[in-house]
C-alpha cells in the first residue's frame, strides 16, 4: 500500500496528501473484490458513506475503514440488529449529500481528500447525531469480530498486535463462520 | 404432569445448587430454565455479540425481541429498554445463568460486610442494615463452594479477610504482566495485593483442564471448559442423581396457591409456548434478583392481591448492584501482554475502615481488554476519529493498564423495582420496571475508590491517567443485581427469613442473590452460591419426607 512508506507515524496533513496519490490505486484494488452490491444502501448511498467512514478511519499503514469492509458490516447490520437506524442513515446521508453539493458542488465521494475531511468535520458539527451514529459502527466494524463482515482477516486486532488466533492449536472455532456450522 | 418434590425456577449460580443439593438427598426436582442450554460454539470470539459487550446483541440471552423493561428517569418520565441496553440491567438468560460468561471472580464477602449498619450507621435516606447471618455463620459454606465449584487464587497476601479453615483448592495462574506491574507499586504504597480468587481451573479440577489464557474470557463461555459455573459442576450431578429434570426455554408465569395459602407449584409456559402446571410440594424461586421478584409480584391471587410475600410491600425494593469507579493508566511501555483471563491482582485495603465512608470496595485490574473497548477509552487529548485515533488505538492498546472496583452500594428503599402492568413481554407479562437512583453516599465512596486507582497507577509508572467516575441517573443492578428480597427477622422490613424461606408461605423460598441484605464490595457469586448451600442445607433438613414443614 502507498501510504506505507510514510512509516507508522503520520500526521493527518501528512495523511491527506497522501490519500489523494493512493486513492486511484486503491479503487482499482478494491473493486476486484469487492461486491458493490447492498443489502440496504443505495450505491449512491454507499458511497457518501464510504466517504464518511473513511475519515473516520483512514488507510495508512494499515486498511481504511471501508477496505476493511465496514460498508459492509453497516449494511449487513441495518438489514439484522440496527434495522432501527434505517432512517437515520437514509435522512443522513441525504443531508451529508446535500452539505457536499452546497458547499462544494461536488458530490462527498468525488471530493478531493482534503475536502472530504472538512465536509465530514461540518456533518460533526451540524448532524452531529448522525455522525455519532456513523461513528460508532465504524469502530464496531473495524475492531469487532470480523465475523460481521468488517474487520476483514482480523486485519485491526494484527494492527494492534494482538496474537491471531489467541492460543495457537488451541482455537476449536473459527472466526468468521456463523454459529452452528 | 407428575407432582414433585420441589420445582426450581432458574438454573443459574443458585439454581443449579439448589438442584444439586435437593436431589442428591433424594428429593424429587424440577429445575426450569427460561433459557436454552448453550456452549462456547454459540458465541465464538465474538467482540460485538458476547455477554458483556451486546452491541449486537447478548449472546445469553434474553433476546432482545419480545423481552422489554421499563426505567423510570429521575424526572419521572418511563423508557422502554431492551436486553441489549444498559439500563435494562441485564444478566444472562440460560443454564448456568451468569456463571457460564462470567469473569469468575469468587469473592468472599468480609465479616463487616454482614453487619454494615452495625459498623456504620445506616446514612441518611438509606436502607443499610445488617444481615441476619453472619460470616462465621456462611463461613462453611463459602468453603463448600470453594471446592465443589473450584476456586483457584490465594488470600494470603492480605490481612483483611476473615478466618478460612482451608486455603484455596487451586493456586492461582501464573501472574500475567499488569501484575508484575502493580503488585511492588502496590506495597510501595503500603497497600496488601494478592491473587483474585477465581471460579477457573489454574490446573486440571473435577475432570476438567486448565485455562487456556485466551483473550476470550469475561462475556463468553469458556472454549475448553476451565471456567467452572453451575452448568459444568453442580447441574450435571443433580442430573446425574436421575432425581432432577431440567426443563429449558420454559418461562415460570406465576406461583400457584391454594385457599389455604400454601403454595402449590408454578404455572409456566414450555418451549411450545404452551402454559403448564408443575405442581410440587415446595417452590424454589432462584431466577437473579429482579426476574425472582418479578415472578413475586406477577403471582398475585385473591390471598396475596400484592403478589406472594409481599404483604409489607418489601418485594423489589433495596435494589443494589455494584457502583463501578476506577482509573486508566496510559505507560510508555508495553504493560499488557493479551493474556486471559486479564484480572489477576486485587487489594481490599480499602473495603473498610476509612473514617467518613459508609465502606468501600476492592480495586482490581480489569479482565482481558478487546480492542473495541479501548475506542473511547484513549487519553483525553485523543481526537475521536482520523487518522490521530488510529494511531492512539496502536499507541496505547498494549499501553494502558484499568483499575476499578466494585463500590459496596448504600441500599434505598426507593431505589427499587416494581412490575409495569402496561408493559408485556413476548408471554404477556408484565414487565419489570425500575425506578430511583443510587444513593448520594455511594457516589461520594466512588469518587474516593477512583482516585485510589488512579494513585495506584501513577506509583505503577502512568504517564497520564483519567478518571472513570460516572453518576448514572439510575439505580443500579445489572450482572451483580442483588437486595430485592431482603433476608431479615422482621417480616415488616424483609422478605424472607435466615433459611431463604418466605415469611408469608412456609413453603416458598428465594434463593439467590435477591436476598442478600447488602452486597459486599466484591463480585457476588461466591456468597450467592454459599448462601444457596445454607439455604439448601436447611431445606434438607426440615424435609420431612412426604412434604415440608417449617
Amino acid at each position: 500500500m502507498q501510504s506505507s512508506k510514510l512509516g507508522a507515524r503520520v500526521t493527518r496533513r501528512q495523511f491527506v496528501a497522501a490519500g489523494a496519490l493512493g486513492s486511484a490505486a486503491l479503487a482499482i484494488g478494491c473493486a476486484a473484490h469487492e461486491q458493490w452490491s447492498w443489502d440496504f444502501l443505495s450505491n449512491a448511498q454507499a458511497r457518501t458513506l464510504k466517504a464518511i467512514c473513511d475519515q473516520i478511519i483512514p488507510a495508512d499503514d494499515f486498511p481504511s475503514a471501508s477496505q476493511a469492509g465496514v460498508l459492509t458490516y453497516i449494511d449487513r447490520q441495518l438489514t439484522r440488529h440496527y434495522g432501527r437506524y434505517r432512517d437515520a442513515y437514509r435522512q443522513g446521508l441525504e443531508q451529508a449529500h446535500t452539505l457536499s453539493i452546497k458547499r462544494f458542488g461536488r458530490e462527498l465521494d468525488v471530493l478531493t481528500p482534503l475536502q472530504q475531511l472538512q465536509a465530514v468535520s461540518d456533518i460533526e458539527q451540524h448532524d452531529r447525531t448522525f455522525f455519532n451514529l456513523v461513528l460508532v459502527h465504524t469502530m464496531e466494524g473495524y475492531y469487532g469480530s470480523p465475523r460481521h463482515g468488517g474487520n476483514r482477516d482480523g486485519v485491526s486486532w494484527r494492527m494492534l498486535g494482538l496474537a491471531d488466533p489467541p492460543v495457537l492449536g488451541r482455537a476449536q472455532y473459527s472466526l468468521t463462520s456463523e454459529p452452528g456450522t | 404432569m407428575k407432582r414433585v418434590n420441589a420445582v426450581i425456577v432458574g438454573a443459574g449460580a443458585a439454581g443449579g445448587i439448589v438442584a444439586k443439593e435437593l436431589a442428591t438427598a433424594g428429593l424429587n426436582v424440577v429445575l426450569l430454565e427460561r433459557g436454552k442450554w448453550y456452549t462456547a460454539n454459540d458465541c465464538r470470539k465474538d467482540d460485538l455479540r458476547n455477554q458483556r459487550t451486546t452491541v449486537l446483541g447478548n449472546a445469553f440471552g434474553p433476546e432482545d425481541e419480545g423481552n422489554p423493561r421499563v426505567w423510570v428517569d429521575l424526572q419521572g418520565a418511563p423508557h422502554i429498554a431492551l436486553p441489549s441496553e444498559g439500563a435494562y440491567q441485564n444478566n444472562a438468560a440460560c443454564v448456568g445463568g451468569g456463571t457460564l460468561s462470567y469473569g469468575a471472580q469468587a469473592w468472599r464477602y468480609m465479616p463487616q460486610d454482614f453487619r454494615m449498619r452495625s459498623t456504620y450507621g445506616a446514612p441518611q435516606g438509606s436502607s443499610l442494615e445488617d444481615w441476619p447471618i453472619s460470616y462465621d455463620d456462611l463461613e462453611p459454606f463459602y468453603e463448600k463452594a470453594e471446592y465443589e465449584i473450584g476456586i483457584s487464587g490465594d488470600y494470603s497476601g492480605t490481612p483483611f479477610h476473615g478466618l478460612r479453615r482451608r486455603a484455596l483448592p487451586m493456586a492461582p495462574l501464573p501472574p500475567n504482566r499488569e501484575f508484575g506491574i502493580l503488585e511492588p507499586a502496590a506495597r510501595r504504597l503500603g497497600l496488601h495485593p494478592f491473587h483474585i480468587p477465581m471460579a477457573r481451573n489454574s490446573v486440571p479440577y473435577n475432570g476438567r483442564g486448565p485455562c487456556m489464557r485466551c483473550r476470550w474470557c469475561v462475556g463468553f463461555a469458556c472454549e475448553v471448559d476451565a471456567k467452572n459455573g453451575s452448568q459444568n459442576t453442580v447441574i450435571p450431578i443433580a442430573l446425574n442423581t436421575g432425581n432432577c429434570e431440567l426443563r429449558t426455554e420454559c418461562m415460570a408465569k406465576e406461583i400457584l396457591t391454594d385457599d389455604r395459602g400454601r403454595a402449590r407449584g408454578v404455572s409456566y409456559f414450555d418451549s411450545t409456548g404452551h402454559l403448564q402446571e408443575q405442581l410440587a410440594d415446595i417452590v424454589v424461586v432462584s431466577g437473579c434478583a429482579t426476574e425472582s421478584a418479578r415472578l413475586l409480584l406477577n403471582s398475585k391471587s385473591r390471598l396475596f392481591p400484592a403478589g406472594l410475600g409481599n404483604r409489607s410491600d418489601q418485594v423489589g425494593r433495596n435494589l443494589q448492584g455494584h457502583h463501578y469507579t476506577g482509573a486508566v493508566g496510559f505507560f510508555d511501555f508495553e504493560t499488557y501482554d493479551d493474556v486471559g483471563p486479564g484480572a489477576s491482582i486485587a487489594i481490599s485495603d480499602y473495603n473498610h475502615g476509612t473514617p467518613g465512608l459508609c465502606g468501600g470496595g476492592m480495586l482490581a485490574n480489569e479482565f482481558i481488554r478487546l480492542p473495541i473497548h479501548m475506542v473511547d477509552r484513549l487519553p483525553a487529548n485523543t481526537p475521536r476519529w482520523g487518522a490521530g485515533h488510529k494511531q492512539a488505538m496502536r499507541d496505547f492498546h498494549k499501553r494502558t493498564i484499568v483499575i476499578m472496583g466494585p463500590t459496596q452500594q448504600i441500599p434505598t428503599a426507593e431505589g427499587r423495582m416494581t412490575v409495569d402492568e402496561s408493559v408485556r413481554d413476548k408471554w404477556g407479562l408484565p414487565v419489570v420496571r425500575f425506578s430511583g437512583n443510587v444513593h448520594p453516599h455511594t457516589f461520594e465512596i466512588g469518587q474516593v475508590q477512583a482516585t485510589r486507582a488512579e494513585a495506584w497507577l501513577k506509583e505503577a509508572g502512568a504517564i497520564s491517567t483519567s478518571l472513570m467516575a460516572g453518576k448514572p441517573q439510575l439505580v443500579s443492578a445489572s450482572q451483580h443485581q442483588a437486595g430485592t428480597c431482603r433476608m431479615g427477622n422482621d417480616p415488616k422490613v424483609s422478605v424472607v427469613n435466615r433459611n431463604c424461606q418466605i415469611h408469608d408461605v412456609d413453603n416458598v423460598f428465594v434463593i439467590d442473590s435477591s436476598v442478600h441484605v447488602t452486597n459486599g464490595g466484591f463480585n457476588p457469586v461466591l456468597t450467592i452460591m454459599a448462601v444457596a448451600y445454607l439455604a439448601s442445607e436447611a431445606l434438607v433438613r426440615n424435609w420431612k419426607g412426604t412434604g415440608f414443614r417449617s
